[in-house]
């Protein structure tokens, strides 16, 4: 055993690397909760966006084209589940699960060309004497623009959320979807946008262990991130830092344990598998002690009837 | 008083599969006026306020505001044009503060401080006093309906719809929202409102319209008119009003002596120190304003939650231990107030909602088979004696309005022969002769023997059946007393007066 190989400043670095599909993903079903509904699906978004970014990268020879790609294959997918859920008013636990069967299905389809193929590298962002500092620089200011853009999208959200009257719209229509449409908020419309954000954010967060985290295609990587993202919003009590904690927690337990494993000590790797899901949700149980609940509307179709 | 039209209808038609919910519908709303809309449930009111509101579009009619020609394709549309309503169920967000409620209702708000201070200033000078930043969860009715009005005045609306605004009110407080509406009605606001408690209408109405089965059917000047002749007129027969035959009281057959019983969840009420009994014979009129401990009173009473043994005693038999099968088998009978979810399963037919409360007590099964047969048949015996409209006992209780469910729920626990009998709001949402009819069953249950205890938010109707009145305020009971001998004004004290409410300042 030698945990001096543990380097930590390459640990944190890592982590965070680790967390960013999850964070993407969570962040994206958060905002899909709130609206009052609940995606099942989206591990099959995820794995549809590993896939589609993944191929339109290697393709294209840009893993920035390959993100694009990814985030409108994962709103795509996420658009049938619109269309099933808001217009045919479908039971939304079942379209979800059936949306996660289908995305894995298409994703091995998709994906037996790309087996074994080396995607292109994506650039790290390098700002000159930040990126040079010691300890900080390599932790804070060495890494890829996604993992930015993560962090980004969970600040933009949570004061779109709570500043602005787009936000406050959204909350509502989650809250009580009768009030809001006897208010006139086409209830539909923004739910259905909300669903579109997070299948985006979820075709990402897949893109990034796809393009980035692993990096090559193999069938089902996504190993219940997007389960994972979905018990994190509801942990997180619907607060977007706190999936951000939850995430980064997450993801810290995954690169310990890795190292722990590698170096060997004298604990079963059975157990060090299963800690990070274990920690990040009893952490989770315990910060989700206060009052806030879910939105009042979730799950719930909506039917203007008269 | 009215000097201009400021909203004329004409022809107002609205279609829906299998029903024509308004026919023609045509009528002026003068400038300052307050206009009644009465009718029964069903009758096409609250479509056709929908269709003022623009969320509705009427087939064919025109209406006209202003003199322009006024066709709001969007709520949005129609409050631009200062239109403004109070939904009859709150149109509100509990998780929400007051003041984001309000932000929601106005097309462009302005910041938030600024709007909790003007919500603030327009809540004190009519007497509403609010604070913006409370969450809508945590107020009472009353309350909550101060914030629904209040988001209104806040866009000066030139037409307030309010949509059976007093059902949730005491006394006192209904008072205080009518000296609001009158202060808005001399700032030149007219206001179009929708009730069947035919006395307030006559107290602040100027001009009555009657919808009866979505046609117009008759208007009336209120004050000049009898509440019975406007009654009938919405009934469109001749009204029978229940019976009381002279009871005399029996031993005491059910009561509760000093139970206290915390809050069952964050929005509850806990009940304080409750004591009550009733007698055979006798009818129990338990009122009050909705969440002052109504649902916890009823699960208590119905085992849903059990106390100590002798907190509930049954002919001098302790049974608060007991769940609701063993009560039922006792005979202690309870029909609450929530019909779909409640009272009665949704998706099940009417025959299965039968067994659901009455195996028990007509042996509608034998060592865990259901006797179908016997099960139909009771049911059938209930839609007959009720009256109940529907095809037949294999419908889905979902499928029958609010009305003939509500004579169906009720009649299967009249018909079950009870000892004590709980009703919470036994006429709620039912039209006038179902109403009727369904007090008179009470009426002659009591007759029978039987004990009843009858929660209601409709005073008049606990006037009119019970022997003893005692109000429910923030969980604790008030003493029974003789309903004869009691005030309008009485009763309102009783029920906890005003909740903080004040005169608008004019």
């Amino acid at each position: 055993m030698d945990l001096s190989a543990i380097n930590p400043v390459l640990l944190i670095a890592s982590l965070m690397v680790a967390a960013t599909p999850l964070l993407l993903a969570a962040i994206g079903e958060l905002v899909v909760e709130k609206s009052g509904v609940l995606n099942l699906g989206v591990e099959g978004m995820m794995i549809t966006g590993a896939i589609a970014g993944f191929a339109a990268a290697v393709e294209s020879g840009s893993p920035l084209a390959g993100f694009v790609v990814a985030a409108v294959a994962g709103a795509a997918l996420s658009l049938l589940f619109a269309a099933l859920t808001q217009v045919a008013l479908a039971n939304q636990v079942a379209s979800g699960l059936a949306l996660t069967l289908f995305g894995l299905g298409l994703s091995a389809l998709l994906g037996q060309r790309y087996v074994g193929v080396k995607p292109p590298q994506m650039g790290r962002i390098d700002i000159p004497v930040l990126s040079d500092l010691p300890v900080v620089g390599p932790i804070l200011f060495a890494h890829d623009v996604i993992l930015y853009f993560g962090i980004a999208l969970t600040g933009a959200v949570w004061a779109v959320l709570k500043f602005t009257r787009a936000g406050l719209v959204l909350r509502a229509v989650g809250e009580n979807h009768e009030a809001a449409h006897a208010l006139g908020y086409k209830v539909v419309r923004i739910r259905t946008l909300a669903i579109l954000f997070g299948g985006a954010c979820a075709g990402m967060g897949g893109a990034y262990i796809s393009l980035i985290r692993v990096p090559q295609w193999t069938e089902g990587m996504t190993a219940g991130i997007g389960w994972i993202a979905l018990a994190l919003v509801v942990f997180a009590s619907w607060k977007p830092w706190r999936a951000l904690l939850g995430a980064y927690l997450f993801g810290g337990v995954t690169v310990v344990q890795l190292n722990l494993q590698a170096a060997g000590v004298a604990i079963p790797v059975e157990y060090l598998a299963m800690s990070p899901y274990l920690i990040t949700i009893l952490v989770l149980v315990i910060l989700s002690a206060d009052k806030s609940s879910a939105p009042a509307s979730l799950g719930r179709s909506f039917h203007a009837s008269r | 008083m009215s000097t201009s039209a400021l909203l004329t209808l004409d022809g107002l038609t609205k279609a829906y599969p299998g029903v024509v919910a308004n026919d023609k519908v045509s009528f002026v709303i003068g400038t300052g006026e307050v206009h009644a809309l009465l009718g029964e449930n069903g009758a096409g009111k609250s479509t056709l306020v929908k269709m003022i509101y623009g969320l509705v579009k009427p087939d064919s009619g025109q209406m006209t505001l202003r003199g322009q020609p006024y066709e709001p394709a969007e709520p949005r549309q129609a409050r631009a044009d200062g239109i403004a309503m109070v939904f009859q169920h709150f149109s509100l967000f509990d998780a929400l503060n007051v003041a984001e409620n309000i932000a929601l209702g106005m097309e462009t708000p302005p910041p938030m401080r600024d709007l909790a201070a003007r919500i603030r200033d327009v809540s004190e000078a009519y007497g509403l006093p609010l604070d913006p930043y409370r969450t809508v969860g945590a107020l009472s009715a009353g309350e909550r309906q101060r914030v629904e009005i209040i988001r209104c005045l806040l866009q000066d609306p030139k037409l307030l719809i309010m949509d059976e605004p007093t059902s949730v009110l005491t006394p006192q407080e209904v008072e205080i929202l009518f000296q609001t509406l009158r202060k808005l009605k001399s700032e030149g606001t007219s206001i179009l409102y929708i009730s069947h408690k035919l006395e307030e209408i006559r107290a602040l109405c100027d001009q009555a319209t009657i919808l009866r089965l979505g046609r117009n059917v008759g208007a009336c000047i209120p004050a000049e008119t009898s509440a019975r002749d406007m009654a009938e007129l919405m009934v469109g027969t001749a009204l029978k009003t229940p019976e009381r035959s002279d009871r005399t009281f029996g031993a005491v057959a059910l009561a509760i002596t000093d139970l206290s019983v915390p809050a069952p969840s964050a929005f509850g009420t806990a009940l304080r120190g409750l004591q009550l009994s009733v007698r055979r014979g006798e009818i129990l009129g338990v009122g009050g304003v909705a969440g002052n401990g109504q649902d916890e009173l009823l699960s208590v009473l119905s085992g849903e939650v059990t106390t100590a043994r002798d907190a509930v005693m049954f002919d001098g038999q302790p049974i608060g231990h007991m769940g609701p099968t063993a009560r039922r088998a006792l005979g202690v009978l309870t029909a609450p107030e929530e019909r779909l979810g409640h009272a009665a399963a949704p998706d099940m037919s009417l025959t299965e909602n039968a067994l659901l409360t009455g195996s028990v007590r007509e042996g509608l099964e034998t060592r865990g088979f259901l006797k179908w047969g016997v099960a139909r048949s009771f049911a059938e015996t209930i839609i007959k004696a009720f009256d109940v409209r529907t095809p037949g006992p294999e419908n889905a209780a979902r499928s029958l309005s609010g009305g003939n469910l509500q004579k169906f729920v009720i009649g299967r626990e009249v018909l079950q022969r009870p000892e004590v009998l709980v009703v919470n709001q036994p006429t709620w949402g039912v039209d006038a002769a179902a109403a009727a009819a369904i007090r008179q069953a009470l009426l002659d249950l009591a007759a029978g023997g039987a004990a009843v205890i009858c929660i209601s938010q409709d005073l008049d109707e606990l006037m009119e059946i019970s022997d003893n009145f005692a109000a429910l305020n923030e969980g604790t009971l008030s003493v029974p007393r003789p309903t004869a001998a009691l005030t309008v004004e009485e009763i309102g004290l009783m029920m906890g007066g005003a909740h903080g409410m004040e005169v608008a300042h004019v």
